[in-house]
């Protein structure tokens, strides 16, 4: 089967761009020149190097400290567990496990990110159909023009603004901090763990102002894809025959149009998340949000490398995940796509 | 054997090909949409009413745009070269600290846009400050277009096993967020020169910026420069080249390079463009533009946290930012537009 052998080789990618990504975080910390101890903890003791190094496996041959870092069962040499087993190391101020940290920060980050995602999917889908429908007309470029302005405004810049004049002069909504929503008891074991048990009241009010400066750039991005696609698409002959048959303007829109020139916003919407995860960090440390973003700022001044090192781990695993399934969806969605991959 | 396209990005071809050339390219181009989508954004445009403005005259907000950027250009190199009366953008004046317009105690005379936190005038900030953002993205994008413009034509031109190579480094630097991955170069680069003794000085700093952006730029900036050099490799008069003979190195360098040139200047306006913002992120990051030496990144980040009782400080540089990124997406489009980059790539 042709479709099989596509659907083994994209797992076989997928494979090798995790061996090679974890390859590149592992090399991070051995980026570090001299003795990598000495610039993690400048102010430690000799024991407390020591320590580390062997934590690190820096003793070690080059090959057997990736084998370590990876935690391959078998040919692991020693007793320690590596990322295989979930150990993402420990913080070197209060020997915390990574993970501790992690547990808390990253449904944070995940519920940001997707409470931007669909805000901005449903703010650019009504908007992108209705520039493609009114192509050329004021209302088109109005709202382009609009939407290139807003593609100009840095995220962080956007924050400021939001929080500044709504938050800080208007007072309508907090600046800054965070209420726990449905996703955060999930990865928390110490709280009860079922989805929305530990659920604020105020979670969306802290959430409001960083996922409207997530999705705005989203949006405008979204919006014009949709509307060159669905330009193209209303010139095919199937509109004109529905057209033709006295189907509604609003039917034909949404019911025949819509869907064959979503599929490259939904690739784009699912690359984007990588964007919106960048995005994300700055978010999150302006409106002082606790997420991964604000841990990653609080690694690279308390100089935890390892903390560091393990939270860009885990992004950039979750993007190639999401990558991945993509990609996946998009070869089971459309059939024409199948086919041409295949036989290729 | 002209180059043939890989099996995972379909060959130009009319109708039918349409809706996988289009996933291609916009799956290429959604890489480098980094702080902001701009790229998608001109992709998308030059296709449909783009080409109605070729040959017409430069409109206003092309003027403007050019305005602007000569101004600000002029302005921070000028600064820079000590030709502006301006005061030092270190020095303290304790009487102004905090104070200018729109703060809550006014402004003081003698500094019209009045003075940051520690007293310091805002507009010797601001000209300096743009001197560091726009040479670590200038720099930073530079690199990237060497490099990534080298390694793309390779891979676009000679194709097969070079390309499959090249192909896949990109696809592993673009599998890690490109904030994220910035982040990371610049994070443990301070670190390693913060140790090795030399010291983090200033000028350090900015290197390791432009080295950091410029390898985030790499990937992206090569993938489209593959793209491009694909197509034109492709090409009737490039096969009439071979045809009488000519080497590979020189049908790169004299056939295909110059057609590949002018679409990877626009593209060098919006990557700039994001470079800014990039630098801007990594400052209030706090691994930008080391302090005192003020960045329009790290103005913002140095005083994000007396916004409520000083606007002026924070919102100054990001009101630069901001007309700088629109005045370049707004040029690199209309050159993408002049030059009719989709068009002539057919």
């Amino acid at each position: 089967m042709a479709a099989a052998r596509l659907i083994g080789r994209r797992f076989l990618q997928l494979a090798v761009v995790l061996l090679l990504v974890t390859f590149f975080t592992f090399s991070l910390v051995r980026l570090l020149p001299g003795d990598p101890a000495k610039t993690i903890i400048p102010f430690g003791t000799e024991q407390q190097r020591a320590q580390l190094n062997q934590d690190l496996g820096l003793d070690k041959p080059f090959l057997q400290q990736y084998v370590n870092y990876l935690g391959v069962p078998i040919i692991r040499s020693d007793g320690t567990s590596g990322l295989l087993q979930g150990n993402l190391g420990r913080l070197y101020a209060t020997n915390q496990p990574v993970t501790d940290s992690l547990k808390q920060s990253l449904p944070i980050s995940l519920q940001l990110v997707l409470y931007a995602q669909v805000l901005a999917l449903v703010i650019a889908i009504p908007l992108g159909v209705l520039a493609a429908y009114r192509s050329g007309t004021r209302t088109d470029r109005t709202i382009n023009t609009t939407a290139f302005a807003f593609l100009a405004i840095p995220n962080f810049v956007l924050a400021l603004v939001l929080s500044y004049f709504v938050g800080a002069r208007l007072q309508w909504l907090p600046t800054a901090g965070y209420q726990p929503g449905w996703l955060d008891p999930l990865f928390d074991s110490s709280r009860s763990s079922t989805i929305f048990s530990g659920w604020s009241n105020n979670h969306i009010r802290y959430m409001i102002l960083p996922v409207i400066t997530l999705a705005v750039g989203q949006v405008a991005i979204y919006m014009r894809l949709l509307r060159s696609d669905m330009i193209a698409t209303l010139q095919e002959n199937f509109i004109t025959m529905a057209k033709a048959k006295g189907v509604p303007n609003r039917r034909i829109l949404f019911r025949h149009a819509l869907r064959p020139s979503s599929l490259t916003l939904l690739t784009v919407a699912g690359l984007n998340i990588g964007t919106l995860i960048g995005g994300a960090i700055v978010v999150e440390v302006i409106f002082g949000i606790p997420g991964m973003g604000t841990q990653i700022g609080t690694a690279i001044f308390a100089r935890e490398y390892v903390e560091l090192q393990s939270y860009i781990l885990v992004i950039a695993f979750i993007f190639v995940m999401i990558n991945f399934i993509v990609d996946f969806l998009y070869i089971v969605l459309d059939p024409r796509i199948r086919r041409a991959r295949a036989t290729a | 054997m002209p180059a043939q396209p890989p099996d995972d990005m379909p060959a130009d071809g009319p109708e039918g090909a349409r809706d996988l050339d289009r996933y291609a390219e916009d799956s290429l181009e959604s890489g480098l949409a980094v702080a902001q989508g701009s790229l998608y954004f001109s992709a998308v445009e030059v296709g449909g009413e783009g080409q109605k403005r070729r040959g017409r005259k430069l409109g206003i907000g092309a003027w403007l745009a050019i305005g602007w950027m000569v101004f600000i250009v002029l302005f921070s190199v000028l600064a820079q070269l000590g030709v502006l009366p301006l005061k030092s953008p270190t020095e303290s004046f304790a009487s102004c600290a905090r104070l200018g317009p729109f703060a809550k105690e006014g402004t003081a005379p003698g500094h019209i846009l009045g003075c940051d936190s520690n007293g310091r005038d805002m507009i010797a900030r601001l000209a300096y400050g743009g001197w560091s953002s726009l040479f670590v993205a200038t720099g930073a994008v530079l690199f990237g277009l060497i490099f990534g413009g080298v390694l793309g034509m390779l891979a676009g031109f000679f194709g097969g096993k070079v390309d499959v190579v090249l192909t896949s480094l990109f696809n592993v630097f673009l599998a890690i967020p490109a904030v994220v991955l910035a982040l990371a170069l610049v994070a443990f680069l301070q670190g390693a020169s913060s140790s090795s003794g030399s010291g983090g000085t200033t000028v350090d700093a900015k290197f390791l910026l432009i080295l950091a952006i410029g390898i985030v730029s790499v990937p992206l900036l090569g993938r489209i420069t593959r793209a491009s050099a694909l197509t034109w490799s492709q090409r009737e008069f490039v096969l009439a080249a071979r045809a009488q003979g000519a080497k590979p190195m020189r049908i790169m360098i004299r056939e295909v390079l110059p057609n590949v040139v002018p679409a990877m200047m626009s593209i060098a306006l919006l990557a700039i463009a994001i470079a800014i913002v990039a630098e801007g992120t990594l400052s209030i990051l706090g691994v930008g533009v080391k302090p005192p030496t003020p960045s329009w990144g790290n103005i913002i980040g140095l005083d994000r946290g007396k916004i409520k009782e000083s606007p002026h400080i924070v919102f100054l540089p990001a009101l630069l930012i901001f007309l700088t990124v629109l005045s370049l997406n707004f040029l690199g489009d209309v050159v993408r537009a002049r030059l009719d980059v989709r068009e002539s790539a057919v």
